[in-house]
């Protein structure tokens, strides 16, 4: 005879296998899906099979959670492409809050009796999530600019930080001793909240995709740790699978900025460059006007174009599928060399590029494409800055020195839409700007992009 | 309590292989669909929200868990809707692709 329990363990085990089958199926455009079908079918089935809970006894609450977060949600997934990032780090926000709660709760419930592993974990459970629902809502605020992008510094910032958090962990480990001095807990919540705060101050915008990728990591573990406290394994392996997948992800981007993590969190990157800024101002460069760019790209064989975040806060994504319309009907091939840490999160450039109804085989990796370059008769740099920046291969000296680039400068000829020559984001100098075969198309990316299509448009006619 | 633990541990370390060869086939032109589909995936924490709700154990409990259910709910129902939004977008360029 099966009785309720065994079936709600039933829907748990079926639902981890879909989970991980989810995740096996986004290996590639064509299955990824069917992966969000099982992913919702295994939710669907976790979720009904908690309600049968012999445990319950009330649902209205949970009734008007449900609810509620279900008219939350509704909007969350209908955010503009652009806006993927904030949201990405949003619901990093709301996945730590949730945690962090639930443990709140449980230590209150299970005080003053909990077993030392419990509490141990209980603690990780509420620190990492705690400072994950902090930093998250930082990392979402400077991203949708409510907050100022530049890196905040001052002196001694990185220890006031980890004293911080060796504090939270040292109260945590007194709990652990003496899990009924429940006055001791609030400490235990509420310093990493003010940690999550401080650790974000000091982070860039071009830092966003690896710290993204790694509140990730830290909001999977958070509820994994959660996972061992309620003895859930479907929690364990959800909140396994969700860190490893920011782990890897987090490893991603540093290496893409060849910076470590310890780099990314505590490495005031913003200062050095600065410096080293003003050094090159006074070089000449040529500049090209539209008409000039167009018969260059309409004369080319092979055209690459790399976008950055310039690209994506132009909102030039759609101009540029005209571009890309114009060329391919002239028998240009042209592709996409994305690098990884464009745009603010792993993977960004690649949405708005599919958004704009560019196929997805033309888009293609830095590894993918660098060799490819010489073999190019124009890369077409679109808003980005650093990641094609040549000093990275050559020049010791430079703050991304060793940084891998997409090499744009292999190609015939380089032509970069940019604003002006002031310095990106970074303020890092681009030698790249001043070698002979490159053209300045100076403009906003939008409206020289426009120009170039409408001049390939009046040549054909 | 003490096996039980232990399997946790063992599941968590399993589970921890699993997602690292899994998601390491994963193409980097999809990495922003895969970080918002393990985030919905991680909405699964609702069911440790719905149980401490229904339980019904103290005020507190009740309170914090019905915002914990708000917030888990909010993301699975999001993460979901724009995983999918963002996969639809995603085309091959047509029959006479390499």
């Amino acid at each position: 005879m099966i009785g309720t329990e065994q079936i709600i363990e039933i829907t748990y085990l079926v639902a981890t296998a879909l989970f991980i089958l989810s995740l096996k199926w986004l290996s590639s455009p064509s299955t990824a899906r069917h992966g969000v079908r099982a992913g919702e079918l295994g939710m669907l089935l976790a979720v009904g099979g908690t309600l049968l809970h012999h445990d319950i006894v009330d649902y209205k609450w949970i009734a008007i959670g449900l609810v509620l977060g279900t008219i939350i949600g509704v909007p969350l997934g209908k955010v503009q492409m652009t806006a993927v990032p904030q949201r990405t780090a949003l619901s990093h926000a709301f996945g730590a809050l949730c945690v962090t709660l639930v443990g709140t709760a449980e230590f209150y419930l299970r005080a003053p009796d909990v077993p030392r592993f419990m509490m141990a974990v209980l603690s990780m459970e509420v620190i990492l999530g705690s400072l994950t629902f902090t930093g998250s809502l930082m990392a979402a605020g400077k991203l949708q600019e409510i907050l100022p992008q530049r890196p905040i510094t001052y002196r001694g910032q990185n220890i006031v930080n980890l004293s911080l958090l060796a504090i939270a962990v040292g109260v945590a480990a007194y709990l652990v001793l003496h899990p009924g001095q429940t006055e001791y807990f609030p400490a235990v919540v509420g310093i990493p909240l003010v940690f999550g705060v401080l650790m974000i101050i000091p982070i860039g915008g071009a830092d966003m995709p690896t710290v993204i990728s790694l509140l990730n990591s830290y909001a999977g573990l958070s509820a994994a740790a959660m996972g061992f406290v309620l003895d859930s394994k479907l929690l364990i392996i959800a909140g396994a699978l969700d860190g490893a997948s920011g782990f890897i992800l987090s490893v991603n981007m540093s290496k893409a900025m060849n910076r470590s993590f310890s780099n990314v969190l505590f490495g005031a990157f913003g200062q050095e460059q600065a410096a080293g800024a003003a050094v090159q101002q006074a070089q000449p460069v040529r500049s090209a006007t539209a008409e000039e760019a167009a018969a260059i790209l309409a004369a080319a064989n092979k055209v690459v174009i790399v976008p950055g975040y310039g690209m994506a806060v132009a909102q030039a994504q759609h101009k540029v599928r005209e571009l890309y319309d114009a060329l391919t009907k002239r028998g240009v091939d042209v592709k996409f060399g994305i690098h990884p840490v464009a745009g603010r999160m792993p993977g960004h450039m690649n949405v708005l590029l599919a958004e704009a109804d560019i196929p997805y085989d033309k888009l293609l990796d830095m590894e993918e494409i660098n060799g490819d370059f010489p073999q190019t008769d124009v890369a077409l740099v679109i808003g980005a800055n650093d990641v094609t920046n040549p000093a990275a291969r050559n020049d010791a000296s430079s703050p991304i020195y060793g940084m891998p680039i997409l090499d744009v400068d292999k190609a015939r000829t380089v032509m970069v839409i940019k604003r002006s020559m002031s310095p990106g984001f970074a303020g890092i100098d681009n030698p790249l700007y001043y070698l002979d075969k490159t053209l300045m198309l100076f403009g906003d990316a939008k409206s020289f992009v426009g120009a170039l299509v409408r001049e390939l448009a009046g040549g054909q006619s | 309590m003490k096996l039980d633990l232990l399997t946790s541990l063992y599941v968590f370390m399993l589970a921890g292989f699993i997602g690292f060869e899994v998601i390491r086939r994963v193409s980097p032109l999809l990495h922003t669909p895969l970080m918002s589909l393990t985030n919905a995936l991680d909405a699964i924490a609702v069911v440790g929200a719905i149980l401490l709700v229904g339980e019904h154990k103290s005020t507190l409990s009740t309170v914090l868990g019905t915002i914990a259910i708000v917030a888990a709910t909010g993301n699975l129902v999001g993460g979901f809707l724009i995983t999918d939004r963002m996969l639809k977008m995603f085309r091959a360029s047509g029959p006479k692709k390499p």
